[in-house]
């Protein structure tokens, strides 16, 4: 089992929701974040007073899998996500040990799928 | 002496009136504002207030500039043609010209800003200020001249009080033909071709919204008595103002809840707006009872259109053509309905024995007003198209307007979290 975790541009989660569907991927964690990368933030004018913003909003989405369903997982963030622009984002790949769903107790490929 | 020094003061008083009147219309477009702020996603709302800002300047000046010469000068029965920026111009009424023209560039403004909310969350700024100089400038007033300023329509005893067809049919049916033209939001409709929801973003901001303009109608229509009076027909104007908002709301809330289950609160709302819209053409010509009947029908009305507008994929996000163009047409039509020829009308209405004739003026001129705005404005939006571009990119709609259009967030340090 691993556990996916991507940092997306906000504006391409329908792109991605669409095609995590299309892999039939439908288990999805997503939640606001803001960080920087190579990027280092970028500059914006309010009230005519430029102003560095160094953290960028991002999503983050998290998605356990098993492991036949990796590749096409990550395959899907990519087709959605990727625009070859700077700050389209990252995608970890971390082991996961264990996995529980609460309702039944269930553990590991069970309670994953 | 004392006959001089009354007339002065009865002038004084119904300018005073007027300007009053003009002051809650203006304070309409916060209510414009609220509403289509509150009905749309937290990452457009700069761009709507932008929107609903800009529009007022620009009406004003236009409106200056070619509109009240166009709307009230001397001319044919078309359009007017004497008091380009105001030399030389007449007032419309007993009061100043300047209280006069205030009055009516606070209606030219109401008319600009309806449609800010059916094209919401995807129109280009640019191609929206280019807009609102051309509605308010030329278009509107025509339809003005028309019904307001001794037009063909006038001479036909078609009858309007205080604008459903000249102010809200004419914005409804402008938003409707901009929101055809630009197409629905990105994700507004599945490939199954299902509605999905869209969900406004300030429940608050839009309620106080529809209370600010449930308030400044109270400018709207008995202002454009345009004179107190003894004051009586101020006053059945006003109860019939009230009263239609109120079963507008009431119906509205009743539809949607026997139809979906719950009552919907931005349905109610949106009740209580068409009700308004619905009584503004018959308010000084119909009995208490009747307004009540008026703003009834005129919130069934709302509900049904705005399901109407979904199943023809036609993407209004705050309802501006249920409002304002179903309820413009529905509030003129019902003049030839409970009209009466005693409170001022030309011919009696349908239940007072008066026959099809009064109705069969209010259709003509509504549906001559219809045609005209669909054509008008269907070259205006195709022109602004095809030069600067009505709609912004794909990237950018998904980004926000607020950023992509105006650098700016609505609520700086917070977060927005992007679910669709």
């Amino acid at each position: 089992m691993k556990l996916i975790i991507a940092l997306i541009q906000p504006h391409k989660l329908p792109d991605v929701k669409k095609a995590l569907y299309d892999a039939e991927v439908y288990k999805m964690t997503v939640t606001n974040a803001l960080g920087s990368g190579q990027q280092k933030g970028y500059t914006e004018t309010y009230r005519g007073v430029l102003q560095e913003v160094n953290l960028l909003k991002k999503l983050r989405i998290e998605i356990a899998v098993n492991e036949d369903f990796v590749e096409p997982t990550i395959q899907s963030i990519i087709k959605g996500a990727q625009t070859g622009n700077i700050g389209d984002g990252k995608i970890f790949v971390l082991d996961l040990p264990e996995c529980i769903r609460i309702r039944t107790g269930e553990r590991g490929n069970e309670a994953i799928g | 002496m004392t006959q001089e020094v009354l007339q002065i003061s009865a002038v004084g008083l119904d300018t005073l009136w007027v300007l009053l009147a003009a002051f809650l219309v203006f304070f309409m477009q916060a209510g414009f504002g609220m509403v289509e702020a509150g009905f749309i996603r937290a990452k457009n709302t700069c761009n709507i207030l932008t929107k609903n800002f800009l529009d007022f300047c620009m009406a004003s000046i236009g409106f200056f500039m070619f509109g009240y010469a166009i709307m009230f000068g001397d001319g044919n029965v078309f359009f007017g043609l004497k008091g380009w920026f105001l030399a030389g111009a007449k007032s419309g009424a007993n009061v100043p010209l300047y209280a006069f023209w205030l009055f009516q560039a606070a209606f030219c403004g109401a008319a600009a800003t309806i449609v800010a909310g059916g094209m919401a969350e995807r129109m280009k700024f640019k191609a929206y200020l280019i807009y609102s100089f051309a509605i308010s400038a030329l278009i509107y007033p025509i339809v003005g001249h028309w019904i307001w300023g001794g037009g063909w329509l006038a001479k036909l005893n078609f009858t309007d009080f205080a604008g459903s067809t000249v102010v809200h049919t004419v914005g409804g049916f402008a938003a409707l033909v901009g929101t055809i033209i630009l197409k629905p939001r990105f994700g507004k409709y599945g490939p199954d071709g299902k509605p999905n929801v869209i969900a406004g973003h300030s429940i608050p901001l839009a309620s106080l919204g529809v209370f600010i303009l449930w308030f400044g109608w109270f400018g709207f229509n008995p202002g454009s008595s345009l004179h107190v009076g003894d004051g009586s027909l101020i006053a059945l104007v006003a109860i019939n103002t009230n009263l239609a908002a109120a079963t507008g709301g009431i119906f509205a809330m009743i539809t949607v809840w026997k139809m979906f289950g719950k009552p919907d609160l931005s349905m109610a709302m949106n009740g209580a707006l068409a009700g308004l819209v619905a009584i503004t053409a018959p308010c000084a010509f119909v009995e208490p009872w009747a307004a009540i009947a008026i703003g009834a029908i005129g919130g069934i009305i709302v509900v049904l259109g705005v399901i109407l507008l979904d199943k023809l994929h036609i993407d209004d996000p705050v309802g501006a053509f249920p409002v304002h163009g179903m309820n413009g047409l529905w509030g003129t039509l019902s003049i030839g309905i409970f009209g009466k020829q005693s409170l001022g009308l030309a011919y009696n209405g349908l239940l007072y024995g008066g026959g099809l004739k009064q109705l069969g003026i209010q259709l003509l001129g509504a549906l001559s007003v219809i045609t005209f705005i669909i054509i008008s404005m269907t070259i205006v939006f195709k022109l602004i198209d095809v030069t600067i571009g009505l709609r912004v990119s794909r990237e950018e709609e998904l980004k926000g307007l607020d950023i992509g259009e105006h650098g700016m967030e609505a609520y700086g340090g917070f977060q927005i979290f992007m679910t669709e």
